[in-house]
């Protein structure tokens, strides 16, 4: 392409429309399904137990240290899909763009979003592209609508979730945000802090091959695991105890929230599950998880209860109790 | 990790429990003065690991709860007008003034940004010469210096279009004023730990000087804070009022004397308004002459006329006359997302603490 930077005429339709499609996006997503470019994009085997999931990424900054906001983009609607024990296969990917933003940076964001998806084993099958003026978008968003297959024999909810549970969580908490918010706001310090951005359908699927009884999964994204916790105990109205001596936490990233009054509870992760296991399972499924490279760190941290419906309780290390409440409104660094 | 893992050790928190309980004394009301206390009480569950006879009282230190309505009705006045660019801590945003709020504001198209440091307010300064760009400064002892700070450099560098608007406390007049006041009757004070980085121990002496009180500068890992109570509960103990630095690793008796020299060199002590506590003689600060041509009041804007709601009463929160859960407001009405009073606003307020962690 003989542009550097992408200009309203790109969203148009018309000859530079195409030219973006065919010389620039088509070359990253070579597939039969895609090819066609019709308006939609058939797949003609459906099968039942068909999942859907969309989300839309608006992360700023859009690089940052272990990802960008394509490598999100493919990675987050994955996880959605996987969390409901669906195989994600296809994905449908559309782009809002800043008039003015570097071609640079946008082969940049296309590549991740191949290399991601290539990784993931899913791909793009449908697309579009806007270009608004600038000052309208904050240099790039992205949407991406996922479809997959569901697993037979898997039956995973919010709603499943039974008294005498075990709560199992696969690695570290805090990464992604941290990240974010460090690479945000120009903080340095000794270590750079990655996002732990990832694809959990390869660990969703040696889980539930061991166990395919397990009763839910969740990534803990926005809100972080505080708020996943409290919505499986009111959707399954069941009570829930953790331990915050066997949560997982990253020293650089205890540092950071330590320095800025942040709770690694409510920390946004991008590469990360729950579950919620029947117990007698639960020793088998933590093993299996500790085999996958996204797992090792894979640890039971609590269980589920009859009492105090609704509620999350947390023992905390010097082995008082605290209710772990759901994220209400942001955090904000500490002031003094 | 280093000053951090060792403060909060199971086993020597156990101990120090035990310890605690051993000593035989009456009943007993200790305040945490500083919002980070009450939240580290909470967050580790301090309070139900105490023996029944030790009560703890959240006190006033937390600086957004603690900014009158006046205060932000400026701050909202000042965001209305269109070449006024104001930069705040997060935690103001949602705080209701009179009728309105920064968060509200903003949603309306006010320029209002939300800012981690005073120097980034000297940035957007720099970055927009034509605006003019209003740092609400709020906080404590801990943050003064890095206010003033940012103002002597405003100053060296020559910024024409950077103004504070100084809404600052000092710690030590709004714990006189508590005693004084004797709507509720403390037998110690746990003082704030970071504050005390700054102004040192000196500024206390008054607690047990004249008032025959204990009280112990402490940190804020959970071993601090048992360890912190065990010092004062000593002191009860031994009828032995003293002014002890338990959080020796980051407070000196003398503080920091560059970062107080600071704040004297841009501000004198002043009267000032916190809510809840009312007006307390030098409890604030306002512009040596040198540098007040950066006071945001000097900017001439119609305010609307203050008043507070009638139904809240984060003042005696404030105080620790009641708890927020004697609040007929709390949880029914006044929560987190539909925050009536401060307390609730701030993460570090008693009402969002209690009902974050109660």
């Amino acid at each position: 392409m003989k542009e550097d930077k992408i200009l309203l005429a790109h969203g148009s339709g018309g000859k530079l429309s195409h030219e973006l499609i065919q010389n620039f996006f088509l070359p990253f997503f070579k597939n039969p399904i895609l090819e066609p470019l019709d308006d939609g994009a058939k797949i003609t085997d459906i099968a039942e137990g068909l999942a859907f999931s969309t989300d839309s990424y608006v992360v700023n900054p859009i690089f940052f240290p272990g990802g960008d906001i394509g490598k999100l983009a493919v990675f987050g609607t994955v996880n959605d899909l996987s969390m409901v024990g669906a195989i994600p296969s296809f994905l449908s990917l559309s782009l809002i763009i800043e008039e003015g933003f570097p071609i640079s940076d946008l082969k940049k964001i296309i590549s991740s979003i191949h290399e991601s998806a290539v990784q993931a084993n899913v791909q793009i099958v449908t697309g579009d592209t806007k270009v608004v003026e600038n000052g309208a978008a904050d240099r790039i968003f992205i949407n991406t609508s996922g479809i997959g297959w569901i697993r037979p024999g898997v039956n995973l909810s919010g709603i499943n979730v039974k008294p005498g549970d075990k709560i199992l969580l696969s690695g570290s908490l805090g990464d992604h945000e941290v990240a974010i918010l460090s690479a945000r706001e120009g903080f340095k310090f000794q270590e750079i802090i990655k996002s732990d951005c990832a694809p959990l359908n390869n660990l969703v699927d040696k889980i539930l091959q061991r166990c395919p009884n397990i009763h839910c999964m969740r990534d803990p994204t926005r809100g972080g695991l505080a708020t996943t916790l409290n919505e499986i105990a009111n959707k399954s109205d069941v009570g829930i105890i953790i331990e915050e001596e066997k949560i997982p936490i990253r020293e650089s990233v205890k540092g950071v929230c330590e320095l800025l009054g942040l709770d690694p509870f409510y920390l946004a992760n991008e590469g990360k599950l729950i579950a919620f296991c029947p117990p007698e399972e639960a020793e088998g499924v933590l093993e299996v998880m500790r085999e996958d490279p996204l797992g090792k760190e894979g640890v039971i941290i609590g269980r589920v209860v009859e009492e105090n419906k609704g509620r999350v309780i947390l023992k905390t290390l010097i082995g008082g109790n605290r209710i772990l409440d759901m994220l209400t409104g942001m955090q904000f660094p500490r002031i003094c | 990790m280093k000053f951090i893992e060792e403060f909060r050790d199971k086993n020597i928190a156990e101990r120090l429990i035990y310890e605690i309980s051993k000593i035989s004394i009456p009943k007993i009301k200790i305040m945490e003065v500083c919002g980070t206390h009450t939240v580290s009480i909470f967050r580790y569950g301090i309070r139900n690991l105490l023996p029944e006879h030790i009560k703890l009282i959240s006190g006033p230190g937390c600086p957004v709860c603690v900014t009158p309505n006046i205060d932000i009705d400026f701050a909202i006045a000042l965001s209305r007008h269109k070449d006024v660019i104001l930069a705040t801590f997060g935690d103001m945003m949602k705080v209701p003034g009179s009728t309105s709020s920064l968060q509200k504001e903003k949603a309306e198209g006010r320029d209002i940004r939300i800012i981690y440091s005073p120097l980034e307010a000297m940035s957007i300064a720099k970055d927009n010469p034509k605006k003019i760009v209003i740092f609400f400064a709020i906080g404590f002892e801990t943050t003064s210096p890095t206010i003033a700070s940012t103002i002597i450099r405003a100053k060296r560098d020559g910024i024409e279009n950077l103004f504070f608007l100084n809404s600052q406390k000092r710690i030590p007049p709004a714990i006189c004023a508590l005693i004084q006041s004797k709507d509720i009757m403390i037998d110690g004070f746990i003082l704030p730990g970071h504050v005390s980085t700054i102004i040192g121990s000196d500024p206390y002496q008054f607690i047990s000087n004249e008032f025959l009180l204990p009280a112990v500068i402490t940190g804020f890992e959970p071993l601090d804070v048992l360890q912190g109570i065990w010092m004062l509960v000593k002191m009860i103990r031994e009828e032995r009022p003293a002014i002890e630095i338990q959080y020796k690793r980051a407070v000196r008796k003398e503080g920091n004397p560059l970062a107080i020299k600071k704040i004297k060199e841009v501000f004198k002590e002043d009267d000032a308004t916190w809510r809840g506590l009312g007006l307390i003689p030098d409890s604030g600060y306002c512009f040596r002459e040198e540098y007040k041509r950066f006071d945001a009041r000097n900017i001439e804007i119609e305010v609307e006329p203050s008043k507070e709601n009638n139904q809240c009463v984060c003042g005696k929160v404030l105080k620790g006359i009641i708890t927020p859960l004697e609040c007929s407001l709390f949880r029914k009405v006044c929560h987190p997302e539909n925050p009536i009073g401060p307390c609730m606003v701030s993460i570090e307020g008693a009402c969002h603490t209690y009902f974050k962690y109660y």
